[in-house]
């Protein structure tokens, strides 16, 4: 059997000023007491893309800092070591806690995985809500923390360290305490809606891939996030009563401050790049117009990669003072969950291989995180072989592997998700070609900025490093001309996609093609979502013409 | 290939340094095929399988066969670089038995280094090429981490336990340590000098005791003082302590317990120093520690010029 391509492209049925969620009802108050699913994943996506954005301007004053080793540009001296440090401090923990960790599932995901489900809304939509607004009582906390001196500690607050620095990390660490709940409860609304509210026909083999994505990411959320929470809670105890619990001058043990911290944290890797995995899952076989390939494995994959990475933090701690048996069991175990991602790889492309390609911004980014997830992925395998890990951890080797992996990843598969899902959020097309070429740029200025840095990680440069040798000038300066061309395709994506609202509607229904449910109902979608309860006829990815299945 | 190899990598300081460049090596080149692979699969799609109208695309929901290839194919390959990489870590994990020890202390921000002989080094590291060396580590305030670039090793210093690493240094030369964990506003200055010296100059060094031999004798006493302990039984102020205060003992008359009295010259106070039991003060115990074989001759000459000093006051 073939799949055909049914409709023609970017048909659908002409917009008109239908009634939709974003007008009905009214009011700022409406918005802000809302229940609905869309409106508080747009609330939440506001919400990250403003974090993204101040997370983003850390960064910049990071890379212009190294871009000379006198840290004066144009007569200027850009950052001193203390700033420096608090600014990549700052820089981490917004991005990962506040931008990247609730980006694809508590904003995009919120939007679209009840409609990808046929269900009207989440299992408890007051659950949602509540889950944003800790998620901002976390926030503002941890801007209390910034306005009143910053942190210095770097994102991984390491004992002692932390608890004798005199920044405000209390402050900080129980903003992130605080967030951590939105995370959890996101997580468990997920589970709920997932288990119960499938649309009628829909087995768990019928969803879309985007929802085991979801699923597997929910089951990390709930299960490691309270340990995070656990061990910022203790760190802060210790820092205000002076209990020894990490300290060693009070009698505490300072590596079991990182075995809990990374317990939670690698799985957070995986809460980071599994979403945007399950995005490329849906981009991938939408502008391929075939049927995904491999479809069992890449969910059953999913659910591999959330056990399995509850079984590798002892690979952040190779040189940290851990036992060399655990060093070893570690290091195997790492080795075996890189083949879950790795199978994901080959599945993506078995689908595109023959398939009906067409190039539009989603795809691009696809791609894009295909290629860049591959060299994180690659070099993720430097890092787990013992012997070289002992050479590359700590060193900027570690910064571009992670990059890869969380920007090159997560951050490709959101843009790629929010230009996916535009239409149907807003109801409104972007600028097609600005969106390529701002892919392009973001592409570019990305491997410009973070591939050099592998090369500095070998050669020997600590990460974390305010000053830093002179041979190692030409490819910073590099990196920090890279982060300007990221930052101009952002900037310029942020201007059309702003651009796109001031047109009335124009989006169609269904503009890709796709077969999953959210492109059966209008764009913008109604409150109810659907105006009668849809069943589950044909698969989510089955490309065959209309009326034959 | 070793051009690659220089252009990604740092010097080679080591056996070691070498072996694991050809394990990453390795991967490089393992690496550079995969991502080719991937993206010319990725690519060549795009470009041969571009949408046209009318496109029919096939059906493949999935092939066994195929998609245990590819799982089995690159465990295996992993497997290959797991045990690799654990060969190479038990090799660096473990010193020979001959290895000379060095002491690593660790504080915000500089590096102390003390030798078996007492000798000690701040932010500079002096060894003996071809003689492995083990540096016994702590910390005393938060977590460094000692990284010797040249040598491919490095490990956390904690200050709640001891933590080794070694390396058996092969090329003579200036090379580059630095802290690797994050300590605050001077991490990034924390780093040192490692010179693997030849044989005849360490002996030098070890002589000389890595202190600057421009430093006046009298000055190096009064340092020599502190640093070797002297203080916690000798006053300079007259005043007494578990010894005799150095107030005024040059030149002057000694009573001792076996009821002489000597002149406290050069060669009283040199015996005193190197084995003060030959004499003992009266009213004092036979308490001081032998110094024979711990001081160098530069720094017995120092610590006698500079109770030369205080003998008229
Ligand atoms: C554990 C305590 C202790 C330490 C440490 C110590 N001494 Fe003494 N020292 C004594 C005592 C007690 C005497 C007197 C008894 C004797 O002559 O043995 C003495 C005597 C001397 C005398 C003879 C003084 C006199 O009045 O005749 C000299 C010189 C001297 N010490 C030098 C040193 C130097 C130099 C150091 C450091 C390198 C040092 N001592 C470290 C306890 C100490
Ligand atoms: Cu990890
Ligand atoms: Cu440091």
């Amino acid at each position: 059997m073939a799949d055909v391509i049914s409709a023609p492209f970017h048909a659908g049925t002409t917009p008109v000023e239908r009634r939709n969620y974003l007008t009905e009802p009214k009011g700022l108050w409406s918005w802000l007491t809302t229940v609905d699913h869309k409106r508080i994943g747009i609330m939440y996506l506001i919400s990250v893309m403003a974090f993204f954005l101040v997370g983003g301007i850390f960064a910049l004053l990071i890379r212009l800092s190294l871009f000379d080793p006198s840290h004066v540009i144009l007569g200027h001296k850009m950052l001193d070591a203390e700033t420096y440090n608090k600014v990549f401090t700052m820089h981490g923990v917004i991005m990962v806690f506040l931008f990247i960790i609730p980006s694809i599932p508590a904003a995009l995901g919120n939007f679209v995985l009840p409609m990808m489900l046929g269900a009207k809304d989440v299992a408890f939509p007051r659950l949602n809500l509540a889950s944003f607004y800790i998620y901002w009582a976390g926030a503002a906390l941890a801007m209390v923390a910034i306005v009143t001196g910053g942190v210095d500690t770097g994102w991984t607050f390491y004992t002692p360290y932390s608890t004798s620095t005199d920044t405000s990390v209390a402050w900080m660490a129980m903003g992130i305490f605080i967030a951590g709940f939105s995370s959890i409860f996101t997580g468990l609304n997920f589970i709920a809606t997932i288990h119960k509210l499938r649309a009628p026909g829909m087995g768990w083999f019928d969803m879309p891939l985007f929802c085991w994505g979801m699923y597997a990411t929910a089951l990390m959320q709930v299960l490691a996030t309270p340990v995070l929470a656990i061990t910022l809670l203790l760190m802060t105890i210790e820092r205000l009563f002076r209990i020894g619990i990490f300290d060693a001058s009070l009698g505490g043990d300072p590596v079991l401050f990182q075995h809990f911290f990374w317990f939670y944290s690698h799985p957070a890797v995986y809460i980071m790049i599994v979403p945007g995995m399950a995005i490329v899952s849906e981009i991938i076989p939408v502008f391929s117009r075939k049927t995904i390939f491999g479809y069992r494995m890449i969910a059953f994959s999913s659910i591999g990669i959330a056990l399995i990475g509850f079984l590798v933090w002892g690979h952040h701690m190779f040189v940290a003072g851990q036992s060399q048996t655990a060093v070893v069991v570690f290091s195997f175990l790492t080795f075996l969950v890189a083949i879950p991602s790795a199978i994901k790889v080959w599945n993506w492309l078995a689908t595109m291989y023959h398939g009906s390609i067409t190039l539009e911004t989603p795809m691009l980014y696809a791609i894009s995180f295909i290629l860049l997830f591959t060299i994180g992925g690659l070099t993720g395998v430097f890092l787990g072989a013992l012997s070289i890990d002992v050479h590359l951890t700590d060193t900027y080797f570690v910064v571009a592997h992670f990059h890869y992996v969380m920007m090159g990843g997560t951050v490709m598969g959101f843009l790629g998700g929010l230009h996916y899902w535009w239409p149907k959020i807003t109801g409104r097309m972007y600028h097609e070609r600005l969106g390529q070429i701002a892919a392009a740029l973001v592409f570019i200025g990305f491997n410009a900025t973070f591939f050099p840095q592998f090369i500095m990680g070998g050669q020997g440069m600590p990460r974390r490093y305010y000053n830093y040798l002179p041979q190692f000038q030409p490819m910073h300066a590099f990196s920090t001309v890279g982060s300007w061309i990221i930052g101009a395709g952002l900037f310029l994506t942020l201007g059309y996609l702003l651009a796109s609202l001031r047109k009335p509607y124009d989006a169609p229904d269904n503009p890709w093609g796709g077969k999953t449910m959210e492109w059966q109902t209008q764009s913008p979608p109604l409150t109810e979502n659907f105006e009668v309860q849809p069943v589950a006829t044909h698969g989510p990815y089955d490309y065959f013409p209309v009326g034959t299945h | 290939m070793e051009w690659l190899r220089s252009l990604i990598l740092p010097a080679q300081g080591s056996p070691y340094a070498a072996q694991v460049d050809t394990f990453y090596m390795f991967l490089v080149w393992l690496s550079v095929f995969f991502f080719l692979l991937i993206a010319g699969v990725a690519v060549y799609s795009v470009i041969r399988f571009r949408h046209k109208p009318g496109d029919v695309t096939p059906h493949w929901t999935h092939n066994n066969k195929l998609e245990f290839a590819w799982t089995v194919i690159p465990l295996a390959i992993l497997m290959v670089i797991f045990v690799w990489g654990v060969k190479g870590y038990m090799e660096a994990a473990v010193p020979p038995g001959d290895a000379q020890e060095i002491r690593v202390t660790a504080k915000k921000w500089v590096w102390q280094f003390e030798y078996p002989d007492g000798t000690r080094a701040i932010n500079e590291l002096h060894v003996q090429v071809n003689k492995p060396v083990k540096f016994v580590m702590s910390s005393e305030d938060v977590i460094h981490d000692f990284f010797v670039v040249d040598m491919r090793v490095k490990h956390d210093i904690l200050p709640d336990r001891y933590t080794e690493i070694w390396f058996n240094p092969t090329v003579v030369g200036k090379h580059h340590f630095e802290c690797a964990e994050y300590c605050g506003r001077g991490h990034s200055d924390m780093g040192g000098t490692l010179y693997v010296d030849d044989d005849a100059s360490y002996q030098k060094w070890l002589e000389t005791g890595g202190v600057d031999a421009s430093i006046p004798l009298d000055k190096l006493g009064s340092m020599l003082y502190e640093s070797k302990g002297c203080s916690s039984c000798h006053t300079i102020d007259g005043s007494p302590s578990q010894g005799p205060s150095w107030k005024g003992v040059f030149g002057h008359p000694v009573q001792l317990s076996d009821g002489r009295t000597v002149i406290a010259d050069e060669n009283y106070i040199r015996e005193s120093i190197l084995v003060s039991g030959a004499k003992i003060v009266k009213g004092y115990d036979n308490i001081m520690p032998v110094f024979q074989g711990v001081l160098r001759q530069r720094e017995v000459d120092g610590l006698v010029a500079y109770i030369k000093t205080l003998g008229n006051k």
